[in-house]
């Protein structure tokens, strides 16, 4: 582990163990020293894998998201039973029946609104959402934004391959502008949005990007957005073989991705190319390519920050895109702020405080009361 | 007139068994308020009573204009009564329009205290009376008391730093006033309310005190009016009492279900008139452990309850019709992975947007089956608002035994409508058990209960019982995806039957009346009051009439059938088209009569009464 990611870690609240009203029962765990819950045995990879089929279409980017997801979970320290998987309707929608955690496929965008009744009842549990670009931009786009700015402690990967998959291939909100697809024969007119861009606009507190082919930055990118403590939004860039294949080709394949994509480090400058001798440097209100050399020099360039209060670095960076740029990939944005079930908590716990434990007779008989004998 | 002039011998004091007053005004002139304060005094002074509210539009409509006006009526007696009453004694009329929307209803005879002071030109041209009502003779089969509110009420406050407009702000009390002299009211409950409304603003709460007492005092030492009258109290079954409204009901049922469940409250919601109040009041019992959570939207709203019930929680959503339409996807997931859930439907009048502050018992058939596909869920409706708070409860026991959402149908009159309601000993209500499976060696999420069908109910963080559920077809027992022919028939056949068969486990439905006769009146919701006094009007008539009312819609309780065959005729009032009315006639093959008006409000006695009596009277019976 990382000294960051134990920074991140500690920051964590301790999950509230079963013993809440929902009457959960309790699990079998320890607590380690940062307030995370131990499994008694270590789980691998394998522990969180269902016995379930899986029904993708061979060659699917949502494999590798899949096997990635199965490889981070063990890092939290949650035991399987505590872990959730929560999708809408689409390709991605079928991800947690191949998790052997509880699992919930629900209806078409509306995967934030149940993880967030599921984490306001249980703060205890760790609450995955995971969505497609379709379901989570244009039938979910409102729930979206509004478990984000609620700062929902949820976890939402957003598997985004520009295109309806499930239902065989029409234009997506993410689909580039003029794309013939089944529904526009001539083209799309709708122009598309910045997943991270309505993410950063939502007041997400945690805002990253990763591509399915990019195993091991996934894999950090996934355990970075669980140990994130609030809502966290992760855009991962997927192929779709059979209805959209190489979409994100040209900058993601092994051959150009350094020249392509922008690894956005925590506190570096932002230099990226085969021989990191280019550079991101605003000029302006406008990020500009720079060779480095003849003048130019590291200094000059942007210093990536995700901590940073406001999120200007982080908007500009959501609309950089290949070619003009490189497509940024990471963490964007990584902030701190009360989540949703501690806010809600918080004011129990005050209304407790100020009118004492609720009691039930006396608020049915609370009023003007009169006494027929 | 003013209060200098005569003054004159103690009024006569006559005895009345019930008194209907409807105040009505301006939506600026506090006729809410009026009305509520009017209702309290006489609850606590051991009336019953019955109120129906009726709210203008959402949005102000201008000052004296005919959509601005909002009315308060409220009935009290020495008896039981169910009603708000068809007609009012006593009509107030706090300016034009006010006289104009609600003389219709005051019968000849009726009494009617106008605030002569609003009657200007100005406002009689809001109202479109071409001319004066007070001088040109209209009012003439009517018991007129003209009193220049606005006047007297300025000049008892004359001497307090306030503004024209708070003074005039202050003229209901007045109004008030002269009502609880005539009608031999405390002012003591208003007064000590007075003290803890504005006990921070003293002028305010001066000025309310004295418009109050200058309203009494005028009553008392005028001669305008003879007599003063006087109803005795109620003779109710012992206990506590206090005056409740449907929504405080159905909120507080809420709360106690949780406890006698030993779970937490999760409410999603989103607002929407007339289920606001539910969100409002629950919203306030956070020390009850309530989770309130008002969503984005309503989808959101039950998503998040269904998320909530997910983890073990209660979670429960309200809305209105048009809100109802926005669940109906999420109905079905919860339909679908069988969950405990509960959604309340206070209706109102639609369709569309339709007039959400009046009422309507519309949406029966929308939650009986506005889903996709074959989608049962159990329905119990409350008959009165102090009734709601039983069926909150009820819903609860059923979502939680059965393991399945359930709707529950309130609708604007039971909502804002308010009856003295017995505090029931919360240490006499039964608990409700409710288990989460543990057992990781038996456990299969779709295997049932043989008794209830109920599935078992595993919530997360349940260590080796980890599994998937969603929206897809379930295969029987193990709950694995299943595209199966015979698999989705069976299923299809399970869910019916689980609901089907909660008839086993709801009391028998209650005819009041003759055993068998010539009609019996079938009614459900807020249809009661209004039934249950036909019936007795009826019956005291020599009519051979019984009236049931059903609570559980569906199922229907085991016994309806057999209830419905023992009357030659069957007559269903609703505020509606005809809803239950479909559903009996197709369910058990008779040839029951609808009596269906929606106007946006509650049936009157008279017209239940006159519908029975034609039915009663022609010689065409069914025939049964
Ligand atoms: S349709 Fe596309 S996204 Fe869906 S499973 Fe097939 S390849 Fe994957």
């Amino acid at each position: 582990m990382t000294d960051e990611q134990a920074a991140e870690n500690g920051l964590k609240s301790p999950p509230a163990g079963a013993g809440n009203g929902a009457g959960g029962p309790a699990a079998t765990e320890s607590t380690g020293a940062a307030g995370t819950p131990l499994p008694t045995v270590p789980l691998s990879r394998k522990d969180f894998v269902s016995d379930q089929e899986v029904r993708w279409c061979p060659g699917c980017g949502d494999y590798s998201i899949l096997a990635q997801t199965q490889k981070t979970m063990p890092d939290f320290g949650y035991p399987r039973e505590k872990i959730v998987f929560i999708s809408g309707i689409g390709c991605s929608g079928r991800l947690p029946y191949y998790m052997n955690t509880y699992g919930f496929h629900t209806i078409h965008g509306r995967a934030p609104t149940l993880a967030t009744g599921l984490k306001g009842a249980r703060p205890d549990l760790m609450v995955w959402v995971i969505t497609g670009d379709g379901d989570a931009l244009s039938i979910g786009g409102n729930h979206v934004l509004h478990s984000m700015r609620r700062n929902v402690d949820i976890k939402l990967v957003m598997f985004n391959n520009r295109i309806y998959g499930l239902t065989k291939g029409q234009a997506s909100p993410t689909s580039e502008i003029g794309k013939k697809t089944k529904s526009t024969p001539q083209g799309t007119i709708d122009t598309p949005i910045s997943p991270l861009s309505v993410a950063l606009a939502a007041e997400a507190t945690f805002v990253a990007r990763s591509v399915d082919t990019h195993t091991e930055h996934l894999q950090q990118t996934f355990n970075r957005a669980g140990r994130h403590h609030g809502s966290a939004f992760l855009e991962v860039l997927q192929n779709c073989n059979i209805f959209n294949d190489g979409a994100f080709r040209d900058f993601t394949d092994r051959e150009v991705r350094e020249d392509r994509m922008l690894m956005l480090e925590h506190g570096k400058p932002m230099i990226f190319g085969k021989d990191r001798d280019r550079g991101i440097r605003l000029n302006g209100l406008h990020p500009e390519v720079v060779q480095l050399g003849n003048g130019v020099t590291e200094e000059q360039l942007l210093v990536h920050d995700e901590e940073a209060e406001d999120p200007y670095l982080a908007f500009m960076l959501s609309r950089m895109w290949y070619p003009e740029f490189p497509v940024p990939v990471g963490v964007l944005r990584r902030v701190q702020r009360a989540t949703h079930h501690e806010l809600l908590e918080g004011q129990i716990a005050d209304a407790v405080s100020k009118n004492g434990e609720g009691d039930l007779q006396k608020l049915l008989v609370s009023g003007e009361t009169w006494v027929v004998d | 007139m003013t209060t200098e002039t005569a003054r004159t011998e103690p009024a006569q004091v006559q005895e009345l068994d019930r008194v209907t007053i409807r105040f009505a005004g301006d939506s600026g002139d506090g006729m809410q308020l009026t009305g509520n304060q009017f209702t309290r005094t006489a609850a606590v002074f051991g009336n019953d009573i019955s109120t129906l509210p009726d709210f203008p539009a959402e949005i102000r409509a201008p000052a004296g204009s005919l959509p601005g006006v909002s009315g308060f009526q409220l009935s009290f007696s020495s008896g039981d009564i169910h009603t708000p009453g068809d007609q009012p004694d006593v009509l107030v009329a706090m300016n034009p329009a006010a006289l104009k929307t609600n003389l219709g209803d005051l019968p000849p005879g009726g009494a009617l205290i106008v605030n002569s002071d609003a009657f200007s030109q100005q406002n009689l041209n809001k109202a479109a009376y071409a001319s004066n009502p007070l001088t040109d003779g209209s009012l003439k089969q009517y018991n007129v008391f003209e009193i220049p509110i606005s006047t007297l009420n300025a000049r008892a406050l004359e001497d307090l730093e306030m503004t024209s407009k708070q003074v005039d702000l202050t003229k209901n009390f007045f109004a008030l006033g002269i009502m609880f002299w005539l009608y031999e009211r405390s002012m003591e409950p208003t007064l000590r309310w007075i003290d803890g409304k504005f006990g921070a603003r003293p002028v305010i709460a001066e000025a309310n005190r004295r418009a109050l007492k200058a309203g009494y005092a005028f009553g008392e030492t005028t001669e305008i009016f003879h007599t003063t009258y006087r109803v005795a109290a109620a003779h109710l079954s012992p206990g506590t009492y206090r005056n409740i409204t449907g929504n405080e009901a159905t909120a507080l049922g809420f709360v106690t279900a949780a406890r006698l469940a030993g779970r937490d409250l999760f409410y999603g919601s989103y607002p929407i008139t007339p289920a606001s109040d539910i969100l409002h009041q629950l919203s306030g019992y956070k020390n009850f452990g309530v989770k309130t959570f008002q969503a984005e939207d309503e989808i959101s709203a039950i998503g998040a309850a269904i998320g909530a019930s997910y983890g073990g929680a209660m979670g429960l959503t309200a809305s209105s019709g048009p809100g109802i339409a926005l669940k109906t996807e999420a109905l079905g997931l919860a339909v679908m992975v069988e969950l405990p859930l509960v959604v309340v439907d206070v209706q109102r009048a639609g369709p569309s947007t339709g007039m959400p502050t009046k009422t309507e018992q519309a949406d029966l058939l929308q939650v009986m089956f506005g889903r996709n596909s074959d989608s049962p869920v159990p329905i119990v409706a409350p008959a009165t608002p102090a009734e709601c708070f039983d069926y909150a409860v009820e819903a609860w026991r059923i979502a939680l035994k059965y393991v399945t959402p359930v709707v529950y149908l309130s609708d604007a009159f039971l909502a804002t409508g308010a009856e003295p309601w017995r505090v029931p000993d919360v240490a006499d209500l039964p608990a409700i058990a409710v288990e989460n499976y543990t057992d990781a060696a038996t456990f299969h999420p779709y295997d049932r209960d043989p008794e209830t069908l109920a599935r078992p109910w595993a919530v997360p963080g349940t260590p080796g019982l980890e599994h998937r559920i969603g929206g897809l077809e379930k295969q029987d027992i193990t709950g694995n995806v299943s595209y199966d022919p015979d698999n989705h028939h069976r299923m299809q056949a399970l869910r019916a039957q689980k609901v089907a068969g909660i008839a086993n486990d709801i009391p028998p439905l209650q005819a009041l009346g003759p055993e068998r006769g010539d009609l019996l009146v079938l009614g459900w919701g807020s249809t009661y009051g209004a039934i249950r006094s036909a019936v007795e009007r009826l019956q005291a008539e020599g009519w051979s009439v019984a009236h049931a009312h059903l609570r559980h819609l569906n199922p229907f309780p085991l016994n309806t059938g057999e209830i419905l065959a023992r009357y030659r005729q069957v007559l269903i009032p609703e505020v509606n088209l005809g809803q239950l009315l479909m559903l009996i006639r197709a369910r058990y093959l008779i040839d029951a009569k609808g009596l269906n008006r929606v106007r946006g409000k509650p049936f009157r006695i008279s017209e239940i009464h006159e519908s029975a009596v034609e039915i009663l009277s022609s010689k065409r019976g069914t025939g049964r």
